[in-house]
């Protein structure tokens, strides 16, 4: 009884929380912008509106098109579910759940783009074809990143390898998550989430034939897959392990809060990259978790 | 004394053609030059000095057995020089007379170098002082040609320092100094750590292979030799060459006493008879013929990396064939030179009928053509038949065999072309270009000279030279 | 000590990749030059006691690695109006990725390696190795006549790297040489750099092609 009601608080934290990451990101920008920006929390105002519509479908599509963003959502909450909290643990921790972790995620990714492909349209096609190919880039240096931490900890479970600090290659795989949230998250040198120039889009691309409770679905899934990895990153370089309870959830707050800055900063002062950059520095993302990993096996071995 | 001398008289010679006010009259600075060095070591190679063991510079027996080479043919070339630059008088050449010059007080210094960084220092200066020398032309082609050369050339020195370094951490690692002589070296032996000891063979091997032009690091090799005067190629393949070939011998020594000859002979053979195979193969399709004389002297550096992964026998032979390549190469790129001068063009398509134009060239051209694929009784037959001997001695029947078919090939490839470029009748061309060109003593002496050298070696070896050799192998791998 | 030196190397290992990866020739130069200036203060740390000699030899060092030989490649790059793409023949991705895995492959080969119990801990071997392939990348990689040039200091980088296994046993005298060597050699390369440029109108070696068979 008390893992269920462990589960289901956990969730609230995630499905509650996640929301409030892109109001904080957009309130930095603005407010470099010197603009006042848009309330924190308007996401939470849009996914209500979003809630009360109905689905404009189009006659193409079959129900993958509805199943998928749900699919999707659900793949993207059980990645977080697995990933542990601060000082509480994980709820599901078992042998090898760090690779049900990269799946899930792929799955989440798969579903989406399947969703866009049944469309049926030529541009979403696109867009899929550019979300996936940078994907590939991507998921090389998160399961890199894995590796290494899983070398430092001996464990292959996310709840274990996240306890102690990254070690020698801290630095190295903070800056590779970085670049990969960013990629993964669809932030600036990336793509552009305000975007609305058709040919530069990615993901935008993908979305734009949902509507209502779907669309909800994916931008409510967008959010928690940035809070995932904002969270991923700050355990990835705190000591969860050597700190007490308080300062431990104080820290991985603050963190996370100096992630969604870090973001805002980065969309502000850079310019979304030309296309064939991209690749280059998802590349860089992936070469710097490799030197993480040869850190690691090298103070492993000395 | 006279050992500094050899090394100092050139850079004073060259520091005086800098200096020198006229065009006309410097290039009598070589052939004076030349006949100073090459009295100076004559006179070592017949008295040789006492070698202080530890010294950085000595003439010692390795420097006797192959300096003296050297020294005649630089002399031959400046004889010929003093013509050529009359000819080409339009071009300034106070650079590349003094360039000359230094080049042969860096040769004198790299074949005397018993210091491993002494040695590399000497061959990088060579290959820059060169570098004046290759594009001395100023036509785009010449530019194009020093650019590989400095760039492949530049590589290949840079690892062989790496090399010199690992040799010297593996002599750190074994407890001993650090010392770069090649004495230390050879007296700490089997003290010297194995796995780094091989490391710095193979960047050696592939540095100084590199300025040797063995395959395949030889790509420079065509173009810096197509693109240079006869001169810069005669000098490039028949002394500068040896240097690295000395420098490869010496780094053999160490390895050797390190307990790792047997992997070092594995691959100077395997190296010297690819050489040999890419070169004839090359050598059957170029239709330019001083390119053609560049896959010769890639094919004749495989002969000497054969010879040197023989064992003493090998060795000793390839200490005559140092000598019968670097007179016979001489020659040949000499009256190369002259006949490109005279036709007016490199290639067979260009240029014909050089038995009418210029007979003595021709004739020597051909002369040549035969002595340098080892037709009997010149010198490079008897050579190559010694390292025949030593392979077979060795009881390596193979490597004879693929030894012979590369010569075959290349005497095939070589012939053809001379006689493409010496037959049949004049190119129209031929008759308007460089009118100039008359076939006067300064240009045909030198070549001839040379051949006649050649063909005293084969047929009537010196013994204070046969003494020579043997000494060097001695010193070199002394038997246990 | 030796963490200040590991991590002094290991900024030269990933100023090879950022060389490169870079598509500029300024950054690409900027590279070379920021790796030779921290070269040039590794004497510095690794030297026990602090003689006059070690302070010129570091000093020279920076100030050619550094200022004198890229502000020559900068002049270059200026007065002949060169492009300023690198123009590259291996694309970047992949010769980020060779770099990469040259640097593993460099650890890996230092480990088989035996070394001195004071080098046992460093990345000196590795370093040196990883920088040398870099260099040798570049070389082959790019076809402007100043990125080559700038792949033969990287080259050289590497090497200087080893050099510094030997500090304690070589006279100085080889190395002043050997620096002297380099910068002649550069200089030498600029001259012909100014030529090309003046016979060719272009810094492109791929137009390098009239000598073949």
């Amino acid at each position: 009884m008390t893992t269920v009601l462990d589960i289901l608080l956990r969730l609230a934290v995630w499905l509650l929380l996640a929301p409030l990451l892109p109001g904080v990101i957009n309130k930095v920008k603005a407010w470099i912008a010197g603009r006042r920006g848009p309330p924190v929390l308007q996401l939470y105002y849009d996914l209500a509106k979003l809630w009360r519509k109905g689905v404009v479908l189009s006659t193409a599509v079959s129900p993958g098109h509805v199943a998928g963003p749900a699919v999707a959502w659900v793949a993207v909450l059980s990645a977080a579910l697995l990933l542990p909290l601060g000082p509480a643990g994980t709820a599901l921790s078992f042998r090898g759940d760090a690779l049900l972790f990269v799946y899930l995620l792929a799955v989440a990714r798969f579903c989406t783009s399947c969703a866009a492909l049944d469309t049926a349209s030529a541009f979403e096609g696109m867009g899929v074809a550019r979300e996936v190919s940078y994907a590939v880039l991507a998921e090389a240096a998160v399961i890199t990143a894995l590796l290494t931490l899983a070398l430092q900890s001996n464990s292959v479970s996310l709840g274990t390898m996240l306890v102690p600090s990254a070690g020698a290659g801290a630095g190295l795989l903070a800056a590779g998550l970085f670049l990969v949230l960013l990629a993964e998250n669809c932030r600036v040198p990336f793509d552009d989430p305000n975007t609305h120039l058709e040919l530069t889009m990615i993901h935008e691309v993908m979305v734009l034939d949902h509507s209502g409770p779907p669309l909800a679905a994916i931008l409510h899934g967008a959010s928690v897959k940035l809070l995932l990895f904002a969270v991923l990153l700050a355990e990835t370089v705190l000591p969860i392990g050597k700190l007490s309870p308080l300062m431990a959830t104080a820290a991985l707050a603050g963190s996370v809060l100096v992630v969604a800055v870090g973001v805002g900063l980065v969309e502000s002062l850079f310019a979304r990259l030309a296309f064939r950059r991209v690749p280059m520095l998802l590349t860089t993302a992936f070469l710097l978790s490799l030197f993480a990993l040869l850190a690691a096996w090298k103070g492993a071995g000395a | 004394m006279k050992e500094l001398a050899l090394i100092a008289v050139p850079f004073v010679a060259a520091i005086a053609a800098l200096l020198w006010p006229k065009d006309e009259t410097r290039p009598w600075l070589l052939p004076a030059t030349g006949v100073v060095h090459v009295a100076l070591t004559m006179w070592l190679l017949i008295a040789p000095p006492p070698v202080e063991p530890m010294a950085w510079v000595a003439f010692d027996p390795l420097a006797r057995a192959v300096l003296p080479a050297v020294s005649v043919l630089f002399l031959a070339c400046a004889a010929y020089a003093v013509s050529y630059l009359r000819l080409r008088s339009e071009r300034p050449n106070r650079v590349f007379v003094a360039c000359l010059l230094a080049v042969l007080g860096l040769l004198s210094a790299g074949h005397q170098a018993r210091h491993l960084g002494l040695l590399w220092i000497a061959t990088e200066a060579v290959t820059l002082a060169a570098v004046p020398l290759l594009h001395f032309n100023n036509t785009g082609r010449a530019f194009e040609a020093t650019w590989k050369y400095l760039l492949v050339g530049g590589t290949g020195i840079a690892l062989s320092l790496l090399g010199s370094f690992c040799l010297g951490y593996a002599s750190l690692h074994g407890g001993g100094g650090g010392d770069l002589t090649f004495v230390a070296l050879t007296a700490q032996g089997a003290g010297l750590s194995r796995p780094w000891v091989l490391t710095a063979w193979v960047l050696l091997l592939v540095g100084y292979g590199t300025k040797m032009g063995l395959a395949p690091m030889h790509t420079w090799k065509p173009d810096a030799y197509g693109e240079a005067p006869g001169i810069v190629g005669a000098l490039l393949a028949g002394a500068v060459t040896t240097v690295a070939f000395t420098a490869v011998l010496r780094v053999r020594a160490v390895v050797d006493a390190a307990g790792a000859g047997v992997v070092a002979g594995r691959t100077l053979i395997v190296i010297g008879l690819f050489s040999m195979l890419v070169a004839a193969l090359f050598l059957l399709g170029t239709r330019d013929f001083k390119r053609m004389l560049a896959y010769s002297s890639v094919e004749h550096m495989g002969i000497l990396s054969l010879g040197a992964g023989l064992g003493g026998a090998g060795v000793w032979a390839a200490l005559f064939h140092v000598w019968t390549n670097a007179l016979t190469k001489g020659a040949v790129f000499l009256s190369a030179g002259n006949i490109r001068r005279a036709g007016g063009g490199r290639t067979q398509d260009e240029v014909a009928g050089m038995a009418i134009l210029t007979p003595v060239s021709a004739r020597i051209f051909v002369v040549c053509m035969l002595a340098i694929t080892a037709c009997p009784p010149f010198g490079p037959f008897f050579s190559e038949l010694r390292i025949l001997r030593a392979a077979f001695a060795d009881g390596q029947g193979a490597v004879a065999a693929v030894f012979l078919a590369a010569l075959l090939f290349a005497f095939l490839g070589l012939s053809r072309l001379v006689f493409a470029i010496v037959d049949g009748r004049p190119r129209a061309a031929a008759k308007k270009t460089d009118r100039r060109f008359r076939e006067t003593a300064g240009v045909i002496v030198p070549p001839l000279v040379l051949l006649g050298l050649s063909l005293w070696l084969g047929v009537a070896t010196p013994s204070v030279l046969q003494e020579a050799w043997t000494a060097a192998v001695q010193a070199l791998f002394p038997l246990p | 000590m030796t963490g200040a030196l590991n991590l002094l190397v290991a900024l030269a290992m990933g100023l090879n990749l950022l060389a490169l990866g870079s598509s500029r020739l300024p950054s690409l130069i900027r590279a070379a030059a920021v790796q030779g200036m921290v070269l040039g203060v590794l004497p510095l740390l690794l030297e026990h006691e602090f003689h006059g000699l070690v302070w010129v030899v570091a000093a020279a060092t920076i100030a050619i690695k550094g200022f004198v030989i890229p502000g020559l490649l900068r002049r270059a790059l200026r007065t002949a109006h060169i492009d300023r793409e690198v123009e590259p023949l291996l694309g970047f991705i992949p010769s980020l990725l060779l770099g990469a895995m040259a640097a593993i492959g460099a650890v890996a080969f230092a480990g088989a390696l035996p070394l001195r119990p004071e080098h046992a801990g460093t990345l000196l071997v590795p370093g040196a190795f990883a920088t040398l392939v870099g260099g040798l990348l570049l070389l082959m990689g790019r076809s402007k006549a100043i990125a080559q040039v700038c792949g033969y200091l990287i080259l050289e980088n590497g090497i200087y790297l080893f050099g510094l296994l030997l500090i304690h046993a070589t006279p100085l005298i080889v190395e002043a040489g050997i620096l002297l060597d380099l910068t002649v050699g550069v200089f030498v390369i600029g001259i012909i750099v100014d030529r090309i440029q003046r016979e060719f109108d272009t810094l492109d070696t791929r137009k390098l092609t009239s000598l073949r068979e």
